[in-house]
């Protein structure tokens, strides 16, 4: 009987070494699994994504950069104490630009604020525009829907907002996506040469579908007062329609019917200063392939793109990610 | 049934605690502490700008000719593509820039170390710079093709640096004793260190091939033994606010860093204004920063910068 006794004993402490094996690798495991999350480095993925159409736009992608917390980049303190700034300062009085940032309720954390706490410091005037307003961002809204297909009325609208709001705060008034980068300096150097009060709007020029040509939505585009005036005045009297779903495409459309002229915004050896994709795409010789519908849209014949340049002024797209 | 679960929560238990103290010594290994903390080093400073004022604008030109930099990249032919980006871009400021690779690719020009092991290139290439070009060169920089480096910022941080003085410069870091120069951020030495080190370099007992008993000790770590020996000590590099100027990192990782750590100081809290070097690119990004850095302009604003370090003739990518 002691030997029965002492076998169950046997193979129960065999069962309990088992477990207690089996526990301690779950336990490993778990914990490492643990201590990956807490000290977890992402890997810094950057998404090369060439749109293989032009009138694609960046979905919301894979979750980039969760700010918490207020980020003030501190862009206008003193950071280059030798710096001589008068220059850009003038201009700045000069030529008053008022930008306006097409964005939704779901990138305002994600994107919005980035340029919020970047470039948009640089402009007289920038705002917002997100289909619901939100107060405390804060974001005007536009009573819109969001997508691809309303882009062209959240763009007419934003015009509209502008318009019966800021008109007479700005001499020129700069559309940009959540994704783009300006260099405001840089604009205004290109804009001080125009009078605000002439019908002509600036940005990547495109040849196709338009006989004038039309700006790429992408890199941004930049419209004068008169412009404006009359962009907004087509709706109300429906020289324009309302309804499309390729926003640039539509806009160039209704500039050639108004009589805005698409103007050149190349810097004076010849090269494009707004630019509809990062800066590695445009820098690097042979990244974009020549079969790329982009080699047939650009109006003027390509410069080496940014190989050699001094005075260099641009709007940089899909900038999906820092540096 | 008890007995079963409790043994099975004893075993959860300890392999948590293994787990935990594995993890723990992992990280005091790499000391994935904040910069801050790493404050037990030796600061250098960059000149101050109403110093250099002080001189007068001729032998400011003198002394800015004076600076002949020599720059080592140590490569293996999978760094091709990054090789190639550097080789194109930053380099072209250097005085000198030659290529130390492990075998001999046909694609680019090398200097042949014939060895795979890091710190047996490293002790070849210093030697062959030293034997070659100890007359012409007062300044070494070893650097990694993942590396950007602006030698501008470079040559003015070692403005008022004698280069007959032992220098040993970078981004340190402490290891028990040792405090190194972290090859990640990049190397310099000055003409007397290289002699110092030269004349190390045969002696076995002071400087070996192959330090190390079981683990392998990286090659930064051995250079520093070397050169303790030889009396040469590195310092830390820093601009006048006390940031580092040589980076180990890119400025992605920085500003991602700073938005989690601090989101108030992104831009304080990044990096130098005069920032010599930053670690972790990737090939592209290379003419991005070249952009960024030499020609990409804000109209209207203008640095009066104390000196001019003109590029070397040949040099187009300005």
């Amino acid at each position: 009987m002691s030997e029965i006794h002492f076998r169950e004993m046997a193979s129960k402490s065999w069962l309990n070494f088992l477990t207690f094996l089996c526990g301690s690798a779950i336990g490993f495991v778990l914990c490492s699994q643990l201590f990956s999350i807490l000290l977890g480095e992402q890997g810094d993925t950057q998404p090369d994504i060439l749109h293989n159409d032009p009138h694609a736009r960046h979905a919301d992608d894979n979750g980039q950069n969760h700010l918490e917390g207020q980020m003030n980049f501190n862009a206008d303190s003193s950071q280059h104490k030798d710096e001589n700034t008068d220059i850009a300062e003038n201009l700045y009085q000069k030529v008053k630009i008022l930008c306006w940032v097409m964005t939704g309720p779901q990138n305002l954390e994600k994107k919005a604020k980035h340029v919020k706490a970047t470039w948009a410091q640089r402009c007289n005037k920038v705002l917002f525009m997100s289909s619901e307003e939100d107060k405390d961002f804060p974001a005007v809204g536009l009573k819109t829907r969001e997508g691809r297909d309303q882009l062209y009325w959240k763009t007419i609208k934003a015009f509209q907002y502008v318009h019966d709001h800021y008109l007479e705060d700005a001499d020129w008034f700069m559309k940009a996506d959540d994704d783009t980068y300006v260099i405001l300096e840089n604009l205004r150097w290109l804009l001080s040469k125009y009078n605000p009060e002439e019908p002509i709007y600036f940005g990547r020029r495109f040849k196709p579908y338009v006989k004038q040509g039309y700006m790429s939505g992408g890199a941004g585009y930049v419209l004068s007062k008169e412009a404006l005036k009359r962009f907004v005045d087509a709706f109300k009297t429906d020289k324009c329609t309302h309804s499309s779903s390729i926003e640039d495409l539509a806009l160039g459309r209704c500039m050639e019917i108004i009589n805005v002229e698409a103007g050149d915004s190349r810097d004076t050896i010849g090269k494009e200063t707004f630019h509809p994709f990062v800066p590695e795409h445009h820098l690097i010789r042979g990244y974009l392939p020549r079969t790329f519908w982009y080699w047939n849209y650009n109006y003027y014949p390509p410069v080496e793109e940014c190989s050699i340049q001094t005075h260099v002024k641009s709007n940089f797209y899909y900038y999906s990610s820092i540096i | 049934m008890l007995s079963e679960s409790s043994s099975f929560l004893k075993g959860m238990m300890l392999g948590s605690i293994f787990c935990a103290l594995i993890t723990m010594l992992g990280h005091i290994r790499i000391g994935h502490g904040d910069r801050r903390h790493q404050h037990k080093h030796h600061h250098l400073q960059a000149p101050n700008k109403e110093d250099i004022l002080k001189i007068s604008q001729d032998e400011r030109m003198e002394l800015s000719k004076s600076f002949r930099v020599y720059c080592i990249i140590l490569v293996k032919p999978k760094d091709v593509s990054l090789w190639a980006a550097v080789r194109e871009t930053w380099t072209k400021h250097c005085d000198k820039a030659e290529f130390f690779s492990s075998e001999n690719v046909k694609v680019f020009e090398s200097i042949n170390m014939e060895t795979d092991d890091m710190w047996l290139m490293m002790r070849k290439a210093y030697k062959y710079a030293f034997d070659k070009y100890r007359d012409q060169y007062n300044w070494f920089f070893l650097a990694r093709p993942t590396m950007f480096a602006i030698m501008e910022n470079l040559k003015y941080f070692l403005l008022k640096k004698d280069p007959s003085q032992p220098f040993y410069l970078g981004h340190t870091i402490k290891s028990g004793d040792l405090e190194y120069v972290s090859v990640e951020g990049g190397i310099v030495l000055s003409i007397e260190s290289m002699k110092r080190l030269n004349s190390l370099l045969g002696i076995p007992e002071k400087c070996p091939e192959q330090g190390g008993m079981i683990w392998k000790i990286s090659e930064d770590k051995q250079l520093a033994v070397c050169l303790k020996y030889a009396g040469v000590f590195a310092e830390n590099a820093e601009d006048s606010e006390g940031k580092d100027v040589f980076n180990t990192k890119s400025v992605g990782l920085f500003i991602k860093e700073a938005m989690s750590n601090h989101p108030n100081l992104v831009v304080e809290g990044c990096c130098s204004d005069m920032a010599v070097t930053f670690n972790g690119l990737t090939p592209n990004q290379m003419h991005v920063m070249m952009y960024g850095v030499y020609r990409l302009r804000a109209f209207g604003h203008i640095f009066h910068d104390a000196l001019v370090f003109l590029p070397p003739n040949g040099s187009d990518n300005d």
